[in-house]
């Protein structure tokens, strides 16, 4: 295929003019059209074209527009995108049209970038493994029958699948790099607060970061930069200006030091992805890097804490679907309460649901001291925690998921089994912290598998450096789906 | 057996900032249903907020006004609740860390002076408002409101008569008033009271309390208090037990009914919003505000007295409300006479504003006009009289004193030739031969009724002491 290719080398055809803006995102509308592993939930068709014919003017006119002028991309389903559905892959929001656009679909325009879709997900961003979507569960690209990941299962499944070179994702508990690791795509989960939230639809607002998905950390970085910086409707991102990538490492990491997490790999890790992490610690070493183990604290904690912080947000932030206003109202109801009551139990899944009493529970009077307020106790004692670890590491190492991806609906009735998958993924959230996923080899299924950097707040340079070096030295990253194994 | 009541206050109030407290959305009230809306106050998905600093601001002076801490470090809430008119279905206030805390505002009544504590002053979003159409039988949503700035001010429970809380009200609303944050305007609902109200034996336990809200006068306040206490007493004279409840009033029927009791009580589950930063208020932002109070009004009374030579009475009339004595101030410095522009104020604008039933607040004159008119009359441009109509042609029709006067031909004539000719055309008129043997026979009254004639003939027009000492001299 033609479009078999990561971003950046697109977009250099494209300004060379070898290929055009309205074949490149022709093609991706083709795949997206085909729809394999049911990662696309709506297409933009008509208005891409248009706009790729715009870019196109633009740039044979030469105007300098950005380094990915050009390329098509698609976008999870809970970033808002005008004119075009935005469902958060629940039936409660069916047909709902947004009027305005999220700050990274405006900024992403702006850099010449083509928007060609809407990426399934788990609803609302809820779950592990994309399959509680109301439109049915994406299929992971390398075993169909097994799960893409989530939340952002959607935006890694299409760019395993190469049905798009990059995508947006949202990342609230480590619903970016665990399908990254799942499908062996690289992603990056920004710092809170350096990207603007504004327009993604809101799972668990302390918690919720939109990040990127591509086949490569320059691709990755490229768009990070693109929509990364200030924006004056979210008063929480806090970041300066925009990341520069362009002086981060790419050769040697000659002095910088690696905490390996030693109690991450004790136990309740599958022995493929051991060896697949382990031996790229031993690869970013050999690149210079001085890889000390230590014993994260906390860590019985932190799956519960978030569970508890997440759940009490999303149930404040996901009580304005009362069936009046937009999105689904229950054809049953016959009263106020009635539109409220029924409306919510039929337009939203069990997850959801669950997640929402479990959320409304823990604020409640005579059980918020015991529950909600302990968990931002225990939050703020992970902060501290990652605050001293940073004291004396540039950056972490750890597994993204105790396991590579599993069949569908192997989990979805075990709802503590599903929440005890994210162990690896949670606390970056809670702290805030960035964190980039990296495909590093595959386990004795032929499923790949994934590790991920953490940094201190901010230091997305550091990571990104990393991730150069490692990508430079090895080819998991440029595995595709029915070539290895 | 003695009933004492007691009572305590939380009053809404409207902050008059031009924009809501999270988006740029207008606060006008009145406009075209949902035309004041976007993304951001209608709660669609994904919308954040963001904080309108001037809201901060308005709280802060409201707070320093009123005697309140400041807190240093105030965070916002979500309050949780399902309504229509709440798009977001919650709220965003201030339940851990309000902006003021324990404040106090000194009332007078009858019974003497009394200090009333304020507990708290909050910040938090209104909500839109619900229409419904006894037609059709539906009802309709207008979210023009959602977001408009309020501050609660919750007092402790220091009221024990009728008379108490309508004295502290006047005196914050005049406060807020003064201040500028807020309009105060009842019937538009930016000024809110619910009434806190329980009873008890004089120097008893504290009872159960009701809670009264839709109170949209004073009037309205003073009645349903007294409601509410007898009923109490009543209901505990009989037996029975109060319930702890919401009342709503019904200013029509005087009376008022249960809403929900607290068995029925929502569970708001607040907690801090994770959407807005916590408002951080260091020393140079205080201070800057501090320096940006205006006057309160026992100070403009004091000055108004000492820098202009009022009466203690004349300086606490103008100073009822803002817009009066903005007024005041305004044609005092533009015209440079305090004395003229108080007799003005006090007098014919006042009679007017009575005539025509004008609230203070509703009052818009331009004090320019009246200045421009203080001038002409004192600089004997024109005369009393003529001064008197341009002044009623200023505060009806908002005109322009100098087209007025050229138009209607105002001008004073202080043309000597003019006036006698006029003063001569009288005398000559038979019909004025009566009162021309009057005067003559010593009735000195007359003289008013031929100046008057003078006055028709030169249209009003005419300089009085020249008219005087022209008929004067030709009656010799």
């Amino acid at each position: 295929m033609k479009f078999d290719m990561n971003a950046l080398e697109l977009s250099k055809l494209i300004k060379a003019k070898e290929l055009s803006v309205s074949e490149a995102a022709d093609a991706c509308i083709n795949a997206a059209d085909k729809n394999r592993y049911n990662a696309f939930l709506a297409l933009n068709k008509d208005s891409a074209l248009k706009r790729a014919e715009e870019i196109q003017k633009k740039i044979n006119a030469g105007e300098e527009i950005s380094p990915l002028a050009g390329v098509p991309i698609a976008v999870k389903d809970n970033i808002s995108t005008t004119g075009l559905e935005t469902t958060c892959a629940s039936k409660m929001l069916g047909g709902y049209i947004p009027v305005y656009n999220a700050t990274v679909i405006d900024k992403l325009e702006q850099a010449g970038m083509i928007v060609v879709g809407k990426l399934n997900m788990d609803e609302f961003a809820m779950g592990g493994s994309s399959e509680t979507g109301n439109k049915g569960a994406v299929l992971n690209p390398w075993d169909s029958e097994r799960v893409a990941g989530g939340s952002s299962g959607g935006s890694a499944a299409a760019v395993a699948g190469r049905e798009i070179p990059l995508s947006l994702g949202s990342d609230t508990g480590g619903s970016i790099r665990q399908p990254c690791a799942f499908c062996g795509v690289t992603g990056i989960k920004p710092t809170y607060g350096s990207v603007s939230r504004y327009g993604l639809i809101a799972y668990a607002s302390s918690l919720d970061q939109i990040g990127v998905i591509g086949n490569n950390i320059d691709d990755c970085a490229a768009m990070l930069s693109v929509i990364s910086g200030t924006d004056n409707r979210d008063s929480t991102c806090v970041i300066e200006k925009p990341f520069d990538f362009a002086e981060a490492y790419d050769k040697r990491l000659d002095g910088v030091k690696i905490g390996l997490p030693r109690n991450y790999f004790a136990q309740g890790i599958d022995g493929g992805v051991k060896r697949a992490v382990l031996a790229a610690a031993k690869e970013l070493e050999a690149a210079g890097a001085i890889v000390e183990e230590f014993d994260m604290p906390l860590t019985e904690y932190m799956v519960s804490a978030y569970y508890i912080i997440a759940c009490a947000e999303a149930s404040s932030n996901l009580s304005r679907y009362d069936g009046l206003k937009y999105g689904y109202r229950s054809p049953n109801a016959k009263t106020l309460s009635e539109v409220y009551r029924f409306s919510r139990s039929e337009g939203f899944g069990a997850e959801v649901k669950r997640r929402i009493m479990l959320g409304s529970f823990v604020l409640s009077s005579g059980y918020y001291d015991a529950y909600y307020k302990k968990a931002l106790q225990t939050r703020a004692l992970i902060k501290q925690e990652y605050n001293r670890l940073f004291e004396g590491f540039d950056m972490l190492i750890s597994p993204v998921a105790p396991t590579t991806a599993y069949k569908l609906a192997e989990n979805l009735n075990d709802p503590m089994k599903m929440y005890m998958g994210d162990i690896y993924t949670v606390s970056v959230n809670l702290a805030g912290l960035p964190a980039v996923s990296l495909p590093c080899g595959f386990d004795e299924k032929g499923l790949p598998v994934g590790f991920q950097l953490i940094g201190d707040a901010f230091s997305e340079e550091k990571l990104v450096g990393a991730a150069r070096v490692y990508q430079n030295r090895t080819e998991y990253y440029k595995m595709k789906p029915g070539v290895a194994k | 057996m003695i009933w004492e009541t007691v009572m305590g206050l939380e009053v809404h109030a409207e902050l008059s900032t031009k924009s809501k407290i999270f988006c740029g959305c207008s606060t006008d009230f009145g406009g075209k249903p949902n035309s004041h809306v976007c993304p951001v106050c209608s709660g669609l998905p994904g919308v954040l907020p963001k904080l309108n600093r001037a809201v901060a601001e308005y709280a802060m002076k409201a707070g320093i006004a009123l005697n309140c801490t400041i807190t240093r470090n105030c965070k916002l809430d979500r309050k949780n609740y399902f309504y229509p008119d709440l798009p977001k279905a919650y709220q965003v206030s201030q339940l851990y860390a309000p902006i003021c805390l324990d404040g106090r505002l000194e009332i007078e009544t009858d019974e003497g002076k009394k200090t009333i504590g304020i507990r708290e002053i909050h910040i938090e979003e209104d909500a839109g408002k619900l229409i419904h159409n006894p037609k059709s039988g539906s009802t309709h949503i207008d979210f023009n409101r959602c977001g408009v700035p309020l501050i609660e001010i919750v007092s402790l429970p220091d009221f024990r008569s009728g008379n108490q809380v309508i004295a502290y009200l006047e005196k914050l609303r005049e406060t807020l008033l003064y201040l500028g944050v807020c309009d105060c305007k009842m019937q538009e609902g930016s000024l809110r009271v619910d009434v806190n109200l329980s009873v008890r034996q004089a120097g008893g336990e504290l009872g159960v309390r009701t809670e009264m809200k839709n109170l949209n006068s004073f009037k309205a306040i003073a009645r349903a208090i007294e409601y509410e206490r007898e009923r109490q007493i009543e209901l505990l004279k009989s037996g029975g037990e109060v319930v702890q409840e919401t009342r709503r009033w019904n200013d029509d029927k005087g009376v008022s009914y249960g809403m929900r009791s607290k068995e029925n009580a929502q569970d708001y589950r607040y907690f801090p919003e994770p959407d807005l930063l916590p408002i951080f208020i260091d020393n140079e932002w205080l201070e800057k505000i501090c320096k940006s109070m205006p006057e309160p009004a026992h100070k403009k009374r004091e000055r108004y007295v000492h820098e202009y030579g009022l009466t203690e009475g004349e300086a606490s009339i103008l100073t009822t409300h803002k817009n009066i004595s903005d007024l005041f101030e305004e044609v005092c410095k533009k015209s440079g006479e305090p004395k003229e522009t108080a007799n003005l104020i006090l007098g014919d604008i006042m009679r007017m504003m009575n005539n025509t039933a004008t609230l203070p607040e509703n009052l818009k004159i331009d004090g320019r006009k009246l200045a421009v008119l203080i001038s002409l009359v004192l600089e004997k441009k024109i005369n009393r009289n003529a001064y008197k109509e341009v002044v009623e042609a200023v505060f009806t029709n908002n005109a322009e004193p100098a087209d007025y006067i050229t138009e209607k031909g105002l001008i004073m004539v202080s043309d000597d030739s003019v006036t006698t000719g006029a003063v001569n055309t009288v005398l000559a008129d038979a019909s004025n031969t009566g009162a021309i043997t009057d005067y003559r026979a010593g009735k000195a009254k007359a003289l008013g009724f031929l100046m008057g004639q003078v006055m028709k003939k030169l249209g009003g027009a005419g300089n009085p002491e020249m008219v005087k000492s022209a008929l004067e001299e030709a009656l010799k």
